[in-house]
């Protein structure tokens, strides 16, 4: 398990302040000069040394995407960073807590990640709900400009940085990054065609980087303690810390930050109390937010919660959002109603999913009353491969996971409820 | 989803200007974009207007919107009707928004939507007759870990609710009490109710309660 | 270049190219329903995915571009089951209603289905139902049926230049939609009938009246501007049922206006079926020989010196060169086409074609605008200007009346004077035109219509010059006409006549011609009117020769680039009207002046004798650059607009229903007067 001198976010949970004295105080924005002053190829170096991938849910290694950017502007486009706080995957809470209680990590993370791909401007796009982690995260970046820290010659480096904050109001689908990108240019959230890809042409049809922002807040640290401190958490290929967010039926729901490779059994006794009524009265876990395919009860025993260890057992880390489910709950219905939610935000421009999530989301209810026919389980299965790998972005294949997991682990549940509904309509 | 289809119940008003305090905030916002890429600021644009205006956006507003920043008004629009926060028709004073997604509705979301419900003699989708309140159901709100959650006019969380706690919270908010927003089962923030696991030597610090080692099933922390 | 091999076959492609653009010139044809090859690619209804090799997923085709060593399989087991799984989500929610559809027979959606569709359907949930939107008298809107593939918004965006159509929600409630219900105003709207793949945007004047394998497709050409846009008349019966745009890359792309596309109406009202001659002041149905006893009782020993003709604006030259050779072998050298009283040299060539050629606007990157509403007088010449702005955001600057053109334009002043002033190298447009490398100038009627043409003329030749628009490799001076028979007359030499003069002439032949000022023709002057609508000029007519109107003969047309093109024959004219030729052919019989052709080829010849350019079809006429015009003193007054109501500017589109519907529905209620920047 972690120990207490590898954690990050030391004010995870808001005890002190997070101005930008109290950040001073434990230990942000010290020596962010001379970090800049080691250069632009430098920082993506030790990035991809500290073997840190991005933590939105694809897990994408975050030094070679920053390699992608341009390092001149052949045609004066410049280069920019568009920091994705859209946080809205079922099961996720773990920007809210970094935004409110530790957003200098944010703002220096931004200014190092900016000027190691040679951006002179960032936009945060954060959710329109986080109404009120806006106003914290507002107060940072006033602060960090009042205070020299960015803006004209950030930090007495010589760098010019402006860093904006941008918010959604409402969709889902914002936190898909081009999406995220069209939205942040005033447009629908609709998710873009690539190629381009946006080290190409992204924002403003210029080169942009868009990364979560749980992996921009720990650039500072990896960079200031080394990449190799930070690679050598973890198991391999999976390194570091990670906040995870534990939800639904424990005792006691939390966000805790925890290393890669933490077995999910240690995640919940240790850090959320448990699961109501004991280990044994578990029924599924979802482990890395509402995309990811539901771990039927033995695999919850022994599962490690890192990026391959969960894609091996037909699952994802996702953005290690774990939402635990007890043998009380309906499971049809805790999966129609994701198979709702994806209905409900998808942005509707590709047929398979504008169409599709609607039909699975309403065969869906009809399941959780068993008002359907036994064969409809395996249409189910064949409508979700209609959608999948069939869209411009992920969230048609998101939203043909969850019911792929039910069936899988759920089947008979399934069948009993179809069967015994007909035996009600019988007698 | 926005009801765009649905303008004949209510009165859209003829004309709408944004406030002076409000066009010095369009200034700044505008600011924040590239010259030529005002379009950018249609969202923001589009909160101010909500907020100047009831907590609902009027047409006359999207067309004063596209004005000011050169765009069609169709633009507007469109980017009016494809964000579930933004209102095309009236709100009550207080909107209410229940999180009822699955890891709210593991946590009893529903029983808090019932008791509210009951309690104000309206079902989600509806507005009180005094128009005080009105309640929706949402997409997850990102809280998960403080489930079940309700935001009020799209500004303010209220978490760990039950559905004793939650009617007590439409009484305060009807006698026109100021609420303090967060958990309502009087835990901090995201950490666990049971005490901190983690971070030992700064919840010393902050005199944050601790929890007991390896509580397996266990439930209670101690200070 | 990308060489790749698509289904087994190799191809190299133009970097760029996307997969389905590569598959189409192999002739392999994906099949797609947002896609569409003049609008910008959202590859969002997902038919056309298809197999590349070491791709985890289907490529949608029309968004991937080809790269070196690609391997496609369009018809692989893969893409099969995509296909297949997006054809089944888009009948989700479609309705099946097809057979009283009227797009049946020629839906996307339709075929499309019966090559990747299931027999039945296994969606059972509830339908959505869309409201219909309100588009105005042309477009008619069943949107329950719309599958989102967002051409419609598109086309408004990028080639109409309407900003009023949008796509509006989200999800499965996306719907396509006006600003509240506002009305889209478009002279091009009709194309939203075309781009949609399904029978969400029909016709509405055609609604319910044909099925598409019902009809005799004959290729024509647009008559109501000097464009010469291809068209396809659609008939049933001997009677229009619709029009629609045929291809041609080089005049009008695929686009169409709506005056041509909804106007047919007109051709069956107010027709000239018989031949009539005023007896005791009125005009009386005659025989032809009656008709043509008249005439050559009328202008025995009448010296040519005291006849005039006119051509009007929709004349074929076929007509026009009999009706010439007519006049000259009755000795009668007054002949004038510009009804409208323009007044320019008509000497050199190059000082009236529309030099640059309609596509060449493309590579323009300057365009002055003198004297004329381009969106008003040739709207595919808009498009095209509006299509180089989008690409390239050329600067684009306006003498003459303000208009609501769908481009931002640079204002520069009303008349005369700042077009001198702008000669003489001054204003801030003066560094623009200085500046560019292809500038161009279209000088239009508006400035031209005036006792001051002349001067205009030389005027606009004299800044062509000074701007260096005159080069070898470019042509930047276009004059712009606004009538269909006009470069084609001008060719034929049809002209040279003072019009004020020609008016009262003993004799007046009036082919065609009802845009003229019929209230200053002589009291004393004999008329004919050989035309086909009982319009403005055959009122005053003393002999009336029933003639055809466009559909109805066979007959070449030269457009504003001298670009000659045949238009064939969809009907017959009625009664005992017939083709123009024919009748100055039979009148030359008549009067002992027999023309030497006796069929259409024999006519064709004689044109081609003429210019020689009549045997070059479909090729915009070089001219070469001499001076022309005279300079003189210029008038102050500010150039007026040549046209100012768009749906109603000859005898068709003045007898059409829906031209009058149109006109009152959208001049009458224009809205956003947006003009310059």
């Amino acid at each position: 398990m972690l120990q207490d001198k590898d954690r990050i976010f030391t004010n995870l949970y808001g005890w002190q302040g997070a101005d930008l004295k109290s950040a001073q105080a434990r230990g942000d924005w010290s020596g962010t000069k001379d970090l800049l002053a080691k250069g632009h190829d430098w920082m993506i170096e030790e990035v991809k040394t500290s073997e840190l991938r991005g933590r939105g849910g694809a897990g994408f290694p975050t030094g070679m995407k920053w390699s992608f950017m341009p390092k001149e502007s052949k045609d004066g486009r410049p280069n920019y960073l568009v920091i994705n706080a859209d946080e809205s995957e079922p099961g996720t809470c773990k920007d809210r807590d970094i935004i409110r209680h530790e957003p200098h990590k944010i703002v220096e993370g931004a200014l190092l990640a900016s000027y190691a791909m040679r951006a002179h401007a960032c936009y945060i796009y954060i959710r329109g709900e986080f109404y009120m982690e806006a106003i914290a995260m507002q107060k940072a970046i006033d602060e960090a400009y009042d205070a020299g820290l960015i803006g004209k010659n950030a930090c007495g480096s010589g760098w010019d940085f402006d860093l904006y904050l941008h918010r959604g109001a409402g969709a889902y689908i914002c936190g898909e990054e081009t999406a995220l990108l069209n939205s942040l240019e005033g447009k629908k959230g609709m998710p873009r065609n690539k190629p381009p890809f946006p080290a190409g042409a992204g924002l403003y049809a210029c080169p942009t980087t868009v990364n979560n922002i749980e992996t921009i807040a720990v650039v500072p640290e990896i960079l200031r303690r080394g990449g190799s401190w930070f690679g050598s958490i973890g198991p391999e290929k999976n390194r570091g810390t990670k906040v995870f967010c534990i939800s639904g039926h424990v005792n006691n729901p939390c966000n805790v930050e925890e290393a890669l490779g933490v077995p999910l059994k240690d995640l919940i006794e240790k850090h959320a109390g448990g699961v109501r009524g004991g280990w044994d009265n578990v029924l599924a876990v979802i482990p890395g937010g509402s995309s990811t395919r539901m771990l039927p009860r033995d695999v919850c025993d022994t599962i490690t919660m890192d990026f391959d260890a969960l894609r091996a057992a037909w699952s994802g880390l996702g953005t290690a959002g774990v939402i635990v489910m007890d043998k009380s709950t309906d499971v049809v219905y805790a999966i129609a109603r994701l198979a709702r939610f994806y209905w409900h935000e998808s942005c509707g421009q590709c047929t398979p999913c504008r169409e599709g999530t609607g039909w699975m989301y309403r065969i869906m209810q009809r399941m959780v009353k068993g008002e359907a026919n036994i064969e409809e389980i395996d249409m189910l299965l064949d409508i979700g491969s209609e959608i999948e790998g069939h869209t411009i972005c992920a969230h048609g294949d998101a939203s043909a996971w969850p019911i792929q997991g039910l069936i899988k682990h759920f089947r008979p549940e399934m069948e009993k409820r179809i069967l015994d509904y007909r035996k009600h309509l019988v007698a | 989803m926005s009801a765009h289809a649905c303008h004949k119940h209510f009165e859209q008003p003829k004309e709408f200007t944004f406030s002076a305090e409000n066009l010095k905030k369009i200034e700044h916002v505008i600011a924040k974009y590239p010259k030529g890429k005002q379009q950018s600021a249609i969202m923001p644009l589009l909160d101010l207007a909500q907020r100047q205006h009831d907590n609902w956006i009027p047409e006359a507003a999207m067309e004063e919107i596209a004005r000011i920043l050169d765009v069609p008004r169709i633009k507007v629009f469109e980017v009016a009707t494809f964000y579930t926060m933004y209102n095309l028709e009236p709100r009550g004073k207080h909107h209410l928004q229940f999180c009822t997604t699955t890891p709210c509705w593991l946590r009893g979301s529903a029983d808090v939507v019932s008791a509210c419900e009951k309690h104000l003699g309206i079902k989600l989708g509806e507005t009180t007759e005094d128009g005080m309140f009105t309640m929706t159901d949402v997409e997850c709100l990102g809280a998960c870990v403080n489930a079940p959650v309700v935001q009020r006019n799209g500004d303010e969380y209220y978490e760990d609710l039950t559905p004793e706690n939650v009617v007590k919270i439409l009484d305060d908010l009807k006698a026109g009490k100021t609420l303090e927003h967060g958990s309502k089962s009087g835990r901090v923030k995201s950490m666990s109710a049971a005490g901190t696991t983690t971070l030992v030597e700064q919840a010393g610090k902050a005199g944050v309660a601790v929890a007991v080692e390896a509580p397996a099933g266990g439930k209670k922390g101690k200070k | 270049m990308p060489k790749l091999t698509i289904d087994g076959m190799e191809v190299t492609v133009e970097p760029g190219t996307s997969i389905i653009q590569a598959a189409e010139q192999l002739g392999i044809e994906i099949p797609r329903f947002c896609y569409h090859d003049k609008l910008s690619v959202p590859a969002n209804c997902r038919m056309c995915l298809v197999e590349v090799e070491k791709s985890p997923k289907p490529v949608a085709s029309c968004a991937m571009p080809c790269a070196d060593g690609m391997n496609v399989f369009t018809g692989s087991p893969v893409a099969q089951k995509a296909r297949k799984g997006v054809m089944e989500m888009l009948l989700v929610n479609h309705p099946l209603d097809c057979p009283i559809c009227d797009q049946g027979g020629e839906c996307d959606l339709q075929d499309q289905a019966v090559a990747y569709g299931f027999d039945r359907s296994r969606y059972r949930e509830e339908k959505r139902a869309v409201k219909d939107k309100d588009l105005g008298p042309l477009v008619k809107t069943v949107m329950t049926r719309c599958i989102h593939c967002t051409r419609c918004v598109r086309f408004g965006e990028e080639i109409a230049g309407v900003n009023d159509i949008g796509v509006l929600g989200r999800g499965e409630h996306l719907e396509i939609g006006t600003y509240v219900a506002q009305m889209a105003t478009s002279e091009l709207s009709g194309n939203l009938i075309d781009v949609c793949p399904v029978g969400a945007l029909t016709s509405k004047p055609y609604a319910f009246t044909a099925r598409p394998w019902e009809l005799r497709k004959v290729d024509s050409l647009d008559v109501f501007d000097a464009v010469g846009s291809n068209i396809r008349i659609d008939t049933r019966g001997g009677a229009v049922m619709r029009i629609q745009p045929r291809l041609n890359e080089d005049v009008n792309e695929e686009w169409i206006s709506d005056k041509v596309r909804f106007s047919w109406d007109g051709l069956k009202q107010n027709r000239l079926d018989t031949p009539y001659v005023r007896t005791d002041g009125k005009l009386k149905p005659a025989t032809w020989n009656e008709a043509f006893g008249a005439i050559a009782d009328r202008i025995a020993g009448l010296s040519g010196q005291k006849m005039a003709a006119v051509a009007g604006d929709t004349a074929d030259c076929e007509a026009i060169v009999a009706l010439k050779d007519l006049m000259a072998a009755l000795g009668c050298s007054a002949l004038e086409c510009r009804t409208d009283g323009a007044q320019f040299d008509t000497a050199q060539p190059a000082g009236w074609l529309f030099n640059t050629t309609i596509a060449g606007l493309e590579q323009a990157d300057a365009i002055l605008l003198v004297g004329t509403n381009p969106r008003l007088e040739a709207p595919l010449v808009n498009a095209r200007i509006r299509k180089t702005w989008l690409a390239n955001r050329i600067k684009i600057g306006l003498i003459g009346e303000q208009c609501d053109l769908n481009y931002p334009v640079k204002y520069l002043g009303a008349g005369a004077e700042t077009l001198e002033e702008l000669a003489a190298g001054k204003g801030a447009f003066a560094d623009v035109l200085k500046g560019a490398k292809n500038p161009v100038i279209i000088l239009g009627m508006g400035a031209l219509r005036r006792a001051d043409g002349m001067a205009i003329h030389a005027l606009a030749r004299k800044l062509a010059e000074a701007y260096n628009m005159l080069r070898n490799d470019w042509n930047g001076f276009n004059l712009l006409h606004t009538a269909a028979s006009r470069t084609g007359a001008l060719m034929l030499g049809f002209t040279g006549g003072n019009l004020d003069k020609m008016l009262s002439a003993q004799m007046l032949y009036l082919l065609d011609a009802d845009d003229l000022p019929v209230d200053k023709i002589g009291k004393d002057t004999f008329v004919i009117y050989q035309g086909h609508h009982g319009d403005k000029a055959a009122a005053r007519a003393d002999v009336i020769l029933p003639g055809a109107a466009y559909t109805e003969k066979n007959a070449t047309y030269a457009n504003m680039e001298g670009r000659v093109q045949t238009a064939r024959q969809a009907m017959f004219p009625p009664g005992e009207a017939r083709e123009d030729w024919k009748i100055i052919r039979a009148l030359s019989e008549a009067l002992n002046k027999t023309l030497p052709y006796d069929d259409i080829a024999q006519v064709r010849a004689r044109l081609a004798a003429v210019h020689p350019a009549f045997a070059m079809p479909d090729q915009p006429l070089a001219a070469e650059w001499k001076p022309f015009g005279t300079e003189g003193k210029t008038d102050k007054a500010p150039f007026a607009a040549a046209v100012k109501n768009f749906y109603q500017t000859d005898s068709v589109t003045r007898a059409s229903k829906t031209m009058a519907d149109c006109a009152a529905a959208f001049t009458g209620s224009s809205t956003t007067a947006k003009t310059g920047t």
